[in-house]
């Protein structure tokens, strides 16, 4: 495998004076590292195992890893702070994250976490009665938007590990705090799966049926024929079929997925880098989670497609931290794989040579700009770069780089299976495919959808049950935090990125929240506004210091709703020189995005009239 | 007889606020702006650095991208159509300023700093307010000053983030590595390993993170004594080019002087030796021409 670029050896290292590591720690922190020699790289990966070990990233667990890769610690002390799963200030070692985003919130995910702070004191603090055993912390959201309200264990020291809640009740999550037991433990939603099947099922068609922890049994259900059909038409065959099945990113941007692999099969520099973005945290997704988890070697198999065509002898599979199981199905799913030769030096007995690692994220909304995510994965802040240079040039390790959503390569095997032009018949002309939908909030049966591009939003909404409990429907968040609120008469609206962008609306991640005539769209909001606020990396100054004063008009502004609108033109006027300022100036999509849901609800919906409420 | 490489340089020829532009291949598009006398404000960025393009005061609007793009750190391209004066630039730049001007203290600002808040009419106290429940009650980044050496100290709430000392501790100059930028968002800042006072992080005290800061918030101790004093006067102040009497090297000094004792040392950052940085005898090593 070609080798990443090692540590500075230059570096004179100054230690922090006195901190020693605790041989946990350091077995812990050896053992993440192995053998390799000191690469920057390895910093993420070590800093977990730390976390893991004794639940903080202490003085002496850091200047062991900046030991052992070259890191001057100040460097590696601004890593550590930038990740909401790392305590930089000892914490007990079970922690147990609260989501309090949007669709946890209509869940009473804040009447949830005001009971803990009664009975267990602030977030972060020592947990009242448990001996400095555990804590509790608000979190954003956790990916589980169909289970609101859900919440993630954090056990350091323990062999368990960290699990995810779902569904939970007040005395689910006071166990958990209590003795670190999950008695509500999450599960897969996606209602078209379950009897009577829905035929059309493509991206979900292994959901509930094949058995995500054996080979064998993804063999039986189709798997890896598309690498058998890869294998036979070459790398520019696939680079053909790709292009000619019209599949666009489904990661937000949209961009064609054939152009992208064109443009890093051709650059002459070598070696290339083949990235799978994992990191869904757009607050409402959770689509490819269940990809992760019901479906892994489906990811696994498209990822050797990818690195076949483009030329990539090593993928990097970077999976948000706080998904474990998926990260745990994932693991066994690529040894299972390396195993059997198909992942590794002579995939198939081909020749083909590629492999995966998995690279788990730490809490860090941003890491999913594909620019944060590389130098995530390099041992560096999370902080995007500046764009042209691109990926397919200057991408992970400076190399040309493909990067790609979880659910863009899952389309990759049909693409391959039933060749590209067959794909680019499906779906709209413009929108070729089918597309996964994560139906939350308000609904009667939330979970995980697919239909063709074209079905309308309120079919969607249909599929989904309707509005719960017979309310009447107030809002639809499309797209999640970054994307837009629309009204119950923009329902017609056709689900594709051209439709939708006619609409000045977004298919973003995927996303489609319900809110009915109860939610205070006042609260949505400031909640919205806080989780960009929280996730800002904080490098540009729009961004940074925009984010902040959006909430706080926000914050005026609801608070002075009573009086009438007349009493928040000023603010109003602020928000909207701030989205103004955030989306033309900041440098990466999440500040250029921070403004747009707000926009939108202030601007459709009567959210500072008195009885909006 | 060895041939003579020739370095070719290609023409780029774009069009800035109507103009015709021609610069040479790799020019910035602020470089360029400056070539035809346009001024842009700038504060993360300076010319002894790699720029961060963190700031935005210097975004322009170029046709086509549907973002404006830093003009430090883009490099022109042919047929490329630059617009440096638009409403959405001065919006921008405007709101950039009024941004750090709300949050931050910029009390002892470079001069330029301040005027350019000026030229774009910013008014930071717009986002004051507060309401009288404490509703959206303003943050800033106010805290207490860091005196923990002889030599300089640290008051971040003048700090803008704008990434120089950074990098000048780092691999634009010292490789030092005694600071990073610590925390997210808007508690993001400039720290040492766990906040561990300078005198047992890497620091070497050269002072070149004091050089690059463009607001006061680094500054020589002497300095901000007496400036907490109320004796700091910089119209009583002489600046004295010398040469720096340690080491062969032959650094530039400039010896701020006022009432007769020396109260700072900086080096010009066009210089062709020091390019601005110096090292702890340079900066600091001083006192012994006070011993009288």
């Amino acid at each position: 495998m070609p080798a990443p670029p090692e540590g500075n050896p230059d570096v004179d290292l100054h230690l922090i004076p006195g901190a020693v590591a605790s041989i946990g720690e350091q077995d812990a922190i050896d053992a993440a590292i192995g053998s390799a020699p000191a690469a920057r790289h390895l910093l993420l990966p070590a800093l977990h195992a730390a976390q893991a070990r004794v639940g903080w990233i202490s003085p002496g667990a850091l200047n062991h890893i900046c030991t052992r890769l070259l890191v001057p610690p100040a460097e590696g002390f601004g890593v550590a702070s930038f990740y909401a799963m790392f305590a930089t200030k000892r914490r007990a070692p079970r922690t147990v994250h609260v989501c309090d985003d949007i669709a946890c919130r209509i869940k009473g995910a804040e009447g949830l976490c005001r009971s803990l702070e009664q009975k267990f004191g602030a977030p972060g603090q020592d947990a009242n009665g448990l001996n400095g055993a555990a804590t509790w912390v608000r979190s954003p959201c956790l990916g589980l938007c169909e289970q609101a309200p859900a919440a993630l264990v954090q056990r350091a020291g323990e062999s368990r590990g960290d699990e995810a809640m779902a569904h939970v009740t007040l005395e689910d999550v006071v166990g958990a705090v209590e003795t670190g037991d999950v008695r509500a433990a999450q599960q897969t939603i996606a209602p078209q799966t379950a009897e009577p099947r829905d035929s059309g099922l493509r991206l979900l068609r292994r959901v509930g049926k094949a058995d995500p922890s054996s080979l064998d049994d993804y063999r039986a259900h189709g798997g890896y024929v598309a690498l058998r059909k890869a294998l036979a038409l070459g790398p520019e065959g696939v680079l053909r079929e790709v292009n000619d099945s019209k599949l666009l990113g489904r990661g937000g941007a949209a961009f064609p997925t054939g152009r992208k692999w064109e443009g890093v099969a051709r650059n002459p520099a070598r070696p290339h880098y083949l990235v799978c973005n994992a990191d869904e945290s757009e607050p409402g997704t959770f689509k490819d989670r269940v990809i992760m988890e019901e479906d892994p070697f489906a990811l696994v198999e498209a990822m050797t497609i990818a690195g076949y065509a483009t030329g990539c002898e090593q993928g990097y599979l970077y999976i948000r931290g706080e998904y474990p199981k998926a990260t745990a199905r994932l693991q066994h799913a690529i040894t299972q794989t390396r195993a059997r030769g198909w992942l590794g030096d002579n995939i198939m007995g081909e020749g083909v040579r590629f492999d995966i690692e998995l690279r788990r994220g730490a809490g860090a909304y941003i890491c999913g700009e594909e620019t944060s995510l590389f130098n995530s994965l390099e041992g560096l802040r999370g902080e995007p770069r500046n764009k042209p240079p691109f990926p397919v040039n200057v991408g992970l390790f400076g190399k040309p780089t493909v990067v790609n959503n979880v659910e863009t390569f899952a389309n990759v095997l049909d693409v391959l299976a039933y060749g590209g032009p067959a794909f680019a018949a499906s779906g709209t002309p413009g929108s070729a495919g089918t597309k996964l939908f994560c139906v939350s909030g308000c609904v009667t049966r939330p979970g995980l959808y697919e239909a063709p591009f074209g079905i309308t939003l309120r079919d969607v909404i249909a599929l989904a049950g309707g509005v719960a409990d017979g309310r009447a429907l107030k809002a639809v968040l499309l797209g999640g935090a970054a994307g837009v609120f629309v009204t119950p008469e923009e329902l017609d609206m056709p689900l594709t990125f051209e439709g939708t962008r006619a609409a000045n609306a977004t298919l973003g991640s995927g996303v489609i929240m319900l809110f009915d005539d109860r939610v205070d769209l006042g609260d949505i909001l400031i909640r919205i506004a806080a989780f960009f606020r929280d996730e800002s990396c904080g490098q540009c100054v729009p961004c940074r210091i925009g984010t902040i004063r959006q909430e706080e008009a926000l914050h005026r502004l609801v608070a002075a709703r009573t009086k009438g609108a007349a009493a928040g033109a000023r603010d109003v006027g602020l928000i909207n020189d701030l989205a103004l300022v955030m989306r033309d100036a900041s440098i990466c999509g999440l500040g250029q995005t921070a403004a747009s849901a707000v926009q939108s609800a202030l601007q459709k919906f009567p959210v500072l009239s008195p009885e909006a409420r | 007889m060895e041939a003579v490489p020739l370095n070719f340089v290609r023409a780029v020829d774009l069009k800035i606020d109507g103009k015709d532009v021609r610069v040479p291949e790799g020019t910035t598009l602020l470089q360029a702006c400056k070539s035809v006398g346009i001024d842009t404000p700038t504060l993360c960025y300076l010319e002894n650095l790699t720029p961060v393009n963190v700031c935005r005061v210097c975004v322009v609007e170029v046709e086509n991208s549907r973002v404006l793009v830093p003009a430090c750190s883009r490099v022109a391209e042919p047929g490329m159509v630059v617009q440096t004066d638009s409403e959405r630039v001065r919006h921008s730049r405007k709101l950039v300023f009024e941004l750090l001007g709300s949050s931050v203290d910029l009390s002892t600002a470079e001069p330029t700093f301040l005027a350019d808040l000026e030229r774009y009419a910013a008014e930071p106290d717009r986002f004051d307010t507060g309401d009288a429940h404490g509703h959206g009650a303003k943050a800033t980044v106010k805290q207490p000053v860091k005196i923990d050496n002889d030599l300089y100290v640290r008051d971040y709430s003048k700090c803008v983030l704008c990434y120089k000392c950074v990098e000048a501790c780092g691999t634009d100059a010292q490789n030092t590595f005694a600071i990073a930028v610590a925390g997210r968002g808007f508690n993001a800042s400039i720290a040492t390993e766990f906040d561990t006072p300078l005198p047992d992080s890497a620091c070497v005290y050269c002072g070149n993170c004091i050089g690059v800061c463009p607001t006061g918030a680094l500054m020589f101790k002497s300095e901000h004594d007496m400036r907490e004093a109320g004796t700091w006067d910089e119209s009583k102040q002489t600046v004295t080019d010398t040469i720096c009497p340690y080491c062969g090297v032959g650094c530039t000094l400039q010896l701020h002087v006022q009432d007769n004792s020396i109260v700072r040392v900086t080096s010009p950052h066009d210089h062709d030796v020091t390019e601005g940085h110096l090292c702890i005898k340079g900066r600091f090593g001083w006192q012994f021409v006070q011993n009288r």
